[in-house]
C-alpha cells in the first residue's frame, strides 16, 4: 500500500481522470444550477454558482407556460418511447430467434440486411418516410412516429446473437417431444432464457426513441402531438425575444427535467447498458 | 459472433439427422414456415420503414418539378435523369456543406476516440482509483439527449449568456465562440462531448476482455505498463477501435442537431451548413426532388468512407 500511494504514475493517471471528468461534469453541473435561477440572474454574477435560488418557481412556470403543454410533452414522449420500444422488442425477439434457430435458406443474406440496416443513416430515413406518410395522411398523427420507431434493426442483431449462444437446442427438442408447439415453444422457453437481451434492446429502443429530434420534428407540426425534445428546442427557437417568447432559464429547467428520465434509467440499470455495448465490440 | 453462430447453425442441422428420413422433410418443411412466421412482422416493417424509404428517395432524386411559365397550372413531375445530380454537385453551399463535415470528421473523430480509448486504457489499468465513479461522470453526457446536450452547450457558448466567455473577459481575453472561425471547433466539442462516454465505454468493455494472464505474463517479462498498453492491450482491442470509427464516421455524416440548435443563437450559421440540414432546408421549401439527392450523394459518400476505411484496416490487418 505504502509503495503503490508513493508511485507518480498512479496521481498522474488520477489527475488526467479528474481533469476529463471536470470537462464531461462541469457543463451538466451548470445546467443544474442555472435551473434553480431567474432569468435576469442568469446574465449575471457566477455562471457556476448559485444566485436567487428560484428553482420551485421556474418549475411551476415550465408546467404551465403555454397551457401547460410540458406535460403533454412528457406524455408524448412516454407513448412514443414506451409503445415503440416494446413493440420493437417483441418483433425483435421473434425475428432474432427465428434468425438464430431455424436453418433456412436465405438466413444469412437476411441476417447480413439486417447488420448494414444498422449503418444507414437515420435522417436520410426521415425525409422519404415524410413524404411517404404525407400521401396517405399520417404525418401529424402519433402513428408517423411510432411506426418507424417499432423496427430495430440493432435489436434483431443482438437477438439473434444472444439466442444462438443462450437458448440450448436440447431445451427446445425436449419442448418438442413434449409436444409443444412453436408459438408456446418460442413464448414459454425462449422469451424466457432471453429475458436479460430483452431487457437491453428495450433500453436502446426506449432512448433512442426518447432522443430522437429528426423524425418528429419532420413529422409534427402539431405541438400538442410533439415529444418533449421537439417542444423545448421549439420553446429554444423563440431567443428569449418578443413579448410571447420563453425565457431563457425556464427553457433551462425545462431542458433539465426532460433529461431526468434518461439518467434515472442509465443510473438503474446499469448492467444492460454494459451488455448491450460489449455484444456491438466482440464482431 | 461469426464462429458462434457457424457453430449454431451446424448444431441445429444435426438436431434432425438422427431421426427417420420419412420424418425429417416435413419437420424441416414446418421449421422454415414457422422462421417465417416469427421474421414477418419485422421484414414487414423492416420493408416499410427501411427499404421503401431508400428506394423512394433515388427514385425522387431521378425526377424534377416542371412548373409551367406562368406558374397558373399544378407543377408536373416530369424525369429528370442525373441532372439533379449535377445542380446538387454544382451548388457551392452544398459542396461547401460536404467539406465542412468531411473537416470536421477529420478532426474530431481522432481527438475524440483518441481521448475515448486513452481513458479506456487509463481505467482499465489494474492500480487506478475510484474506477466506477469516473466510469459514470465519462458516460453521464451519453445519458442526456442529444438535443438537450446542444441546448445546453448553445447557451454555454451564447453570447450575453455564456460563462466561459465571461471568464475568459475575466482574464482579459476576447472570445467569442459562436463567431464564423470557432463555429466548427464549437461545434466539434459539442460532439466531443457528447459521444466520447459511449466511445470509451464499448473500447473498455473489450478490454475487460482481455485476460488478466495475459498482463500478468508480459509484466513478468519486464514490459512496462506503456509496453502492455502499445503491444497487447490496443492490438486486442482493434475490432472495437474499428466498430467505432466507423460509427463516428456515420454519425458525424448525419451532422444535423447541433448545428440547429447552435443556429438558434448563432444566426450567422448558415442554413446549409451541413449537408443534412441543407437538404432539411429543401424539405421545407417544398424541393423534395433536391432533398432526395442531398440525401442520396451524402449516403453514398458516408457508404464510401465507412467502407473505404474497413477495407484499409482489413488490407494492413492481413499485412501485419
Amino acid at each position: 500500500m505504502n509503495t503503490a500511494l508513493r508511485n507518480p504514475a498512479r496521481w498522474v493517471t488520477l489527475g488526467v481522470l479528474v481533469v476529463a471528468s471536470v470537462y464531461f461534469l462541469v457543463p451538466v453541473w451548470w445546467l443544474l444550477v442555472s435551473s434553480t435561477k431567474t432569468n435576469a440572474d442568469l446574465f449575471s454574477g457566477n455562471g457556476f454558482w448559485f444566485g436567487h435560488f428560484a428553482f420551485f418557481a421556474n418549475l411551476r412556470q415550465v408546467f404551465t407556460q403555454q397551457g401547460g403543454i410540458y406535460s403533454q410533452w412528457l406524455v408524448n414522449s412516454a407513448v412514443y418511447a414506451v409503445g415503440g420500444a416494446a413493440v420493437s422488442t417483441l418483433i425483435s425477439a421473434l425475428a432474432g430467434f427465428a434468425l438464430a434457430k431455424y436453418p433456412f435458406r436465405g438466413r444469412e443474406f437476411t441476417f447480413n440486411t439486417v447488420l448494414a440496416a444498422v449503418l444507414v443513416p437515420q435522417p436520410l430515413l426521415a425525409i422519404p418516410l415524410y413524404l411517404m406518410f404525407s400521401k396517405v395522411q399520417l404525418v401529424n398523427t402519433y402513428w408517423a412516429v411510432l411506426l418507424p420507431s417499432m423496427v430495430s434493426p440493432f435489436g434483431v442483431y443482438l437477438a439473434r446473437i444472444y439466442a444462438a449462444a443462450s437458448v440450448p437446442d436440447e431445451l427446445l427438442e425436449a419442448g418438442r417431444i413434449d409436444g409443444a408447439g412453436e408459438v408456446r415453444i418460442f413464448g414459454t422457453i425462449a422469451l424466457r432464457v432471453m429475458a436479460p437481451a430483452l431487457v437491453t434492446i428495450f433500453l436502446f429502443q426506449f432512448v433512442s426513441i426518447w432522443t430522437n429530434y429528426l423524425l418528429p420534428v419532420l413529422m409534427l407540426a402539431n405541438d400538442r402531438l410533439q415529444p418533449v425534445t421537439v417542444g423545448i428546442v421549439g420553446w429554444q427557437s423563440q431567443r428569449g425575444i418578443g413579448p410571447t417568447a420563453v425565457p431563457f432559464n425556464i427553457v433551462v429547467t425545462a431542458a433539465m427535467v426532460s433529461a431526468i428520465p434518461l439518467v434515472v434509467l442509465f443510473l438503474s440499470l446499469q448492467r444492460f447498458w454494459r451488455s448491450g455495448l460489449t455484444a456491438g465490440s466482440v464482431k | 459472433m461469426t464462429t458462434a453462430t457457424s457453430r449454431q447453425a451446424t448444431a441445429s442441422t444435426r438436431a434432425p439427422a438422427g431421426r427417420t428420413q420419412s420424418r425429417r422433410t416435413p419437420a424441416h418443411l414446418r421449421r422454415a414456415r414457422t422462421a417465417a412466421l416469427f421474421l414477418a412482422p419485422f421484414l414487414l416493417l423492416f420493408v416499410a420503414m427501411y427499404a421503401a424509404p431508400i428506394c423512394y428517395t433515388v427514385y425522387q432524386s431521378l425526377f424534377r418539378m416542371h412548373r409551367d411559365g406562368l406558374g397558373l397550372s399544378a407543377p408536373t413531375q416530369v424525369f429528370a435523369g442525373l441532372s439533379n445530380y449535377g445542380t446538387a454537385l454544382a451548388d457551392p453551399a452544398f459542396r461547401g456543406s460536404l467539406l465542412r463535415v468531411l473537416l470536421i470528421g477529420i478532426v474530431q473523430v481522432p481527438v475524440m476516440l483518441g481521448l475515448a480509448l486513452g481513458l479506456a486504457l487509463l481505467l482499465d489499468a489494474r492500480t487506478t482509483l475510484f474506477k466506477r465513479f469516473f466510469r459514470l461522470a465519462f458516460f453521464l453526457p451519453y445519458a442526456l439527449p442529444g438535443v438537450i446536450g446542444a441546448i445546453m452547450w448553445s447557451y454555454l457558448v451564447a453570447p450575453g449568456l455564456s460563462p466561459i466567455t465571461a471568464a475568459a473577459h475575466h482574464l482579459g481575453l476576447h472570445l467569442d465562440l459562436t463567431s464564423n472561425a470557432m463555429l466548427a471547433p464549437t461545434i466539434g466539442n459539442m460532439l466531443t462531448w457528447g459521444w466520447t462516454g459511449y466511445n470509451m465505454l464499448i473500447i473498455y468493455s473489450a478490454l475487460q476482455a482481455i485476460p488478466a494472464e495475459l498482463s500478468e505474463a508480459a509484466t513478468m517479462d519486464g514490459c512496462s505498463a506503456w509496453g502492455i498498453a502499445w503491444r497487447i492491450k490496443i492490438p486486442l482491442v482493434r475490432p472495437a477501435l474499428v466498430l467505432t470509427t466507423v460509427f463516428s464516421i456515420i454519425g458525424t455524416a448525419q451532422l444535423y442537431n447541433e448545428p440547429a440548435i447552435l443556429h438558434n443563437v448563432a444566426p450567422n450559421l448558415s442554413s446549409t451548413y451541413t449537408p443534412i440540414y441543407a437538404a432539411y432546408d429543401a424539405v421545407d421549401a417544398n424541393n423534395f426532388n433536391a432533398a432526395a439527392t442531398e440525401s442520396v450523394i451524402l449516403a453514398l459518400l458516408a457508404f464510401v468512407l465507412s467502407f473505404g476505411f474497413l477495407k484499409l484496416v482489413q488490407r494492413r490487418g492481413a499485412a501485419l
